[in-house]
């Protein structure tokens, strides 16, 4: 009978805790200052992205897909020798090696006959620069196998990876080698373990789950606040972890977002640039109304999701793009974060 | 002696020992405790700083979970002069490797080695990080 074996080739978000470096690094730590410090100094200031690259003016189907879905984040380290010419061979690749661990007893439905085509496709809008490579795409559709001449194709797992404005890490590697540091996931777990393992055998890559620090969950509120948005229907919600007790419990603080903007709006100086301190400014104000309302600091519990209008993120390294015209922005910024997790 | 936040109560000062070590722990999950650490230093008299202060910065084993932003951290060790330690409780040989430490650090302070002094054993922490 076939049954669920896991492919075990991504880590888990929890990797961090077990790949210390050694007792005697760990300790020391570095001075102020240095660029790339063994704790990965979060930078004092980011830039904005220049004017938002609008997907929907060029293909506007393309843009719809990626919006209002859930996608799972991934670091993905260069890929060796990865061709863009090559897509439809890869596609071809994929689908047999697909095929393989099928029989191999890897079934991912029980007791169904599978038809698994594979599309693999270049998503040229999806960078931030010239210098980043297209996006990539890759699509698993199930074909129903009663009828295989007018099969209706059911779209069942979507993974697309993509660099926007990742110079700091190209810039680092050699001509054969392809930076395309962030990867997004749609779909079953088993399609997407299985989709890495192609990749990570084919171009000797490493996926690693994104986790985002509630340091990095913060300037996303603060950074998505700032933007501007036609319909504020949605309000902003942080969900915060109280640590320490026996049972689970998630606090959820509800904000509306004309007066978080108007928050945001007195405390960012410089337009187009957002400071550490103006992002500590920002959360203090809001921990703040909170303690003086329900007595609770919520500066001890752990940030672990921020919803905003413009998108929503969880510490798990999941994320919901909910407007096209600050997709690049978003990914600019989550493309910051694969990279610093696979430096 | 532990405490969550000075100035100790007054209370209790005849009966205290003198004090020759203060380690103020911060924990980098928490933003919470790196704000009662810069409200609790304000408490400090000024000669602690001369070797006798040092902060000890825990949880550094789960970046993922961190709160507090290493440049504010690394900014306190330079604004007050005083050595920044790191740890993890989690793994019990770095607890026991940093108790041991802040033993040998409490032993200079409290003058039980002869030839080193606080001020001078801070002074070459201080340079040695900066390696």
């Amino acid at each position: 009978a076939a049954g669920l074996r896991p492919v075990p080739v991504m880590e888990s978000a929890d990797g961090a805790a077990r790949t210390l470096p050694s007792l005697g690094q760990l300790s020391r730590g570095r001075p102020f200052g240095r660029a790339h410090g063994l704790f990965g100094l979060s930078p004092s200031s980011r830039l904005l992205p220049p004017a938002p690259r609008s997907l929907e003016n060029t293909e506007p189907q393309r843009a719809a897909f990626l919006l209002r879905k859930q996608w799972t984040l991934y670091s993905v380290t260069p890929l060796y020798r990865f061709s863009p010419a090559r897509l439809g061979d890869y596609a071809r690749l994929l689908s047999a090696f697909i095929a393989a661990e099928k029989q191999k007893g890897l079934a991912v439905e029980v007791g169904v006959e599978l038809d698994i085509k594979v599309a693999v496709s270049s998503l040229p809008d999806l960078k931030g620069s010239d210098q980043d490579p297209a996006g990539i795409l890759v699509q698993l559709s199930l074909r129903s196998p009663a009828s295989r001449k007018n099969s209706e194709e059911k779209l069942v797992w979507s993974g697309w990876f993509c660099c926007v404005f990742g110079d700091d890490l190209s810039k680092n590697v050699t001509e054969d080698f392809t930076c395309l540091p962030l990867f997004l996931a749609n779909g079953a777990e088993s399609y997407t373990s299985i989709v890495g393992s192609w990749f990570q055998k084919t171009f000797d890559c490493c996926f690693r789950r994104l986790a985002i620090s509630p340091l990095s969950l913060s300037w996303m509120a603060a950074m998505w606040t700032g933007c501007k948005v036609d319909k504020t229907t949605s309000a902003m919600e942080l969900v915060f972890s109280v640590p320490c007790l026996p049972y689970p419990l998630d606090i959820s603080y509800a904000i509306h977002p004309e007066d978080a903007k108007a928050l945001w709006d007195t405390i960012q100086k410089t337009p187009g640039e957002i400071t550490q301190e103006e992002v500590n400014v920002f959360m203090d104000c809001l921990y703040s109304h909170f303690h003086r309302h329900f007595k609770i600091r919520l500066s001890a519990t752990k940030l672990v999701k921020v919803s905003t209008a413009v998108a929503s993120a969880h510490c798990d390294g999941i994320i919901k793009f909910l407007q096209s015209q600050y997709l690049t922005g978003v990914l600019m910024l989550l493309t910051e974060l694969a990279i610093s997790q696979i430096q | 002696h532990l405490a969550t936040s000075l100035p100790l109560p007054s209370e209790r000062d005849h009966l205290r020992p003198r004090i020759d070590l203060i380690v103020f722990m911060i924990d980098i999950k928490s933003k919470y405790s790196l704000k009662n650490v810069e409200a609790s230093l304000a408490h400090v008299d000024a000669s602690f700083f001369l070797g006798k202060v040092c902060f000890l910065v825990s949880g550094v084993g789960r970046m993922n979970y961190c709160s507090v932003e290493m440049n504010a951290i690394w900014k306190l060790g330079e604004v007050y002069g005083s050595p920044v330690l790191f740890c993890e409780l989690e793994l019990e040989g770095m607890r026991v490797a940093t108790a041991q430490r802040l033993l040998r650090m409490l032993q200079i302070c409290a003058g039980h080695v002869p030839g080193v002094s606080a001020l001078s054993f801070g002074s070459l922490m201080r340079n040695s990080a900066d390696d």
